[in-house]
């Protein structure tokens, strides 16, 4: 098989048979009478031996490893109920975070209704998560806002090597998370904070638009009146 | 499931809408875009689809032949009821309808029924024996708040495009149901002494007070209900009606031209 042809964007339907040799099933895939079956609707990649079907839409598949939002629904002694955006809840345990909380004092660190910006250490087969705290860079999360968008497009709102994103952030002086599960956490000036998020919606709305980064450069360019090009040439 | 809002989403909110701002960029009394397809269902005597925003209902009308109530043996029976399923929004769930559902179907129904929409008494066939009736169910499929509005709205459409199935009852020929009013609801939410207008689902979760004020095209009040625990003040209520007369007006002007 040519290069071109392993690379094309194809797109499957659930129970589709996958005609890929020597490849082994990943994500969104089952292998039935030693063939591989898509089990989602979505597009197929072949990446290090695996083929992986990547849902087109639907909620968040958590992975381990991902860095995501959550919401704590619920508290007891020692473990906090977190939703990651995904149809199953997340268990955060006090071991887990990176303050030592006595048996039962959960409440006074963080409360239901807090968001938090955690990693997930876990999934098992039946799909419980467990998060954890307790690495850099990870906390609570106190100013700001969190929107919401299809965990399908993150991808896009990252951009290649991270370029969309730097992009928003340098343009609206705000500090911008993605979660993987599709959240995504702005905080800055009132004004910055509404065009990144009509930029984020913009990004998500025209996801297969050719020439999108451009587009939203100059939708950045005409909202905060800012023009980066020229900053940068006047540097050099 | 619980639904849950981060505090500092309710945070932003709160100071976006103090600036009098909203989270989609529309006024504090600014609707959102509203569809309206009439005989969405083939096999109902009558059938809209609403869609207001990202909230989308859908209220159907079977009619029967039955006996009236003892109490109003000339007049017809109307009998509305909502579904709050889990495809709506997760924080449903299937089984009997709870507090929230029966309120939904009670105040739709308030308005139409107190404003005279449908002359009951012309619905009656036989006095105290056979009068019609007239079932209405109300679907929501998607939602992102304002459920009042979507339906009431809905339902007056579904009326206006009802069909009396006589000639399946033997009693004549088909003819429209007789529509005398046209009642549409709108309702009001008060967050931090801002009142807003066809509120989002994040905007209804943090909100204090609601209140729903159904006008004719005559611009008398037929119906109201208030909700939440929070309080409106004499002023807020008499603004709040009579800005619901001039949306009301509005909502009419769409509804005519369905009915054409």
């Amino acid at each position: 098989m040519d290069d071109k042809k392993k690379y094309k964007r194809e797109l499957l339907l659930p129970g589709d048979m996958i005609e890929e040799e020597g490849v082994k099933p990943g994500r969104g895939t089952f292998k039935k009478d030693n063939k591989i079956y898509a089990a989602k609707l979505g597009v197929k990649t072949v990446r290090s031996g695996y083929v992986n079907i990547a849902a087109q839409s639907g909620r968040y598949d958590p992975r381990k490893g991902d860095k995501v939002i959550g919401t704590v629904t619920d508290v007891n002694s020692s473990i906090w109920m977190v939703d990651v955006n995904s149809p199953f809840p997340a268990v955060l345990h006090v071991n887990d975070v990176p303050w030592r909380v006595e048996f039962g004092d959960t409440k006074s660190y963080i409360d239901v209704g807090d968001a938090i910006l955690v990693k997930i250490s876990n999934v098992d087969e039946l799909k419980k998560i467990q998060i954890s705290m307790d690495e850099e860079g990870l906390r609570k999360l106190n100013n700001g806002q969190i929107i919401e968008i299809a965990p399908s497009q993150v991808p896009r709102i990252i951009g290649r090597k991270g370029s969309m994103i730097s992009m928003l952030k340098n343009y609206t002086d705000c500090r911008i998370f993605v979660g993987q599960n599709g959240r995504i956490w702005v905080d800055g000036p009132l004004e910055g904070q509404y065009v990144a998020v009509k930029a984020i919606q913009m990004i998500e709305e025209n996801a297969q638009v050719v020439g999108l980064t451009d587009a939203v450069e100059e939708y950045l360019r005409k909202e905060t009146g800012k023009d980066l090009e020229l900053e940068r040439k006047k540097l050099e | 499931m619980k639904e849950l809002i981060s505090k500092i989403t309710k945070d932003y909110l709160f100071r976006l809408i103090k600036d009098g701002k909203r989270l989609d960029g529309r006024d504090l009394l600014e609707q959102r875009d509203l569809d309206i397809e009439t005989g969405w269902i083939g096999t109902a005597e009558g059938s809209a689809r609403v869609h207001l925003g990202d909230t989308d209902v859908i209220v159907g009308i079977k009619m029967d032949v039955g006996e009236p109530f003892p109490d109003t043996p000339e007049k017809g029976v109307m009998i509305t009821s909502a579904e709050l399923i889990p495809m709506a929004s997760p924080k449903y769930e299937s089984g009997p309808p709870r507090e929230d559902a029966t309120e939904l179907a009670r105040v739709v129904d308030r308005g139409i029924r107190e404003g005279e929409v449908m002359d009951v008494k012309k619905l009656c066939i036989k006095k105290g024996e056979k009068v019609w009736l007239v079932f209405v169910d109300m679907h929501i499929l998607d939602f992102d708040g304002n459920l009042f509005d979507a339906c009431g709205i809905a339902l007056m459409a579904a009326l206006m495009n009802t069909i009396v199935p006589a000639e399946r009852h033997e009693l004549g020929e088909d003819y429209p149901l007789p529509v005398e009013h046209v009642v549409v609801p709108t309702t009001f939410y008060k967050v931090k002494d801002q009142i807003m207008l066809d509120v989002r689902l994040e905007e209804e979760m943090i909100a204090d007070a609601r209140l729903t004020v159904a006008t004719n095209e005559n611009g008398d009040i037929v119906a109201m209900q208030k909700g939440l625990s929070g309080v409106f003040e004499y002023e807020e209520t008499i603004s709040c009606i009579e800005e619901s007369k001039k949306i009301g007006d509005e909502l009419r002007k769409q509804l005519d031209k369905i009915k054409s």
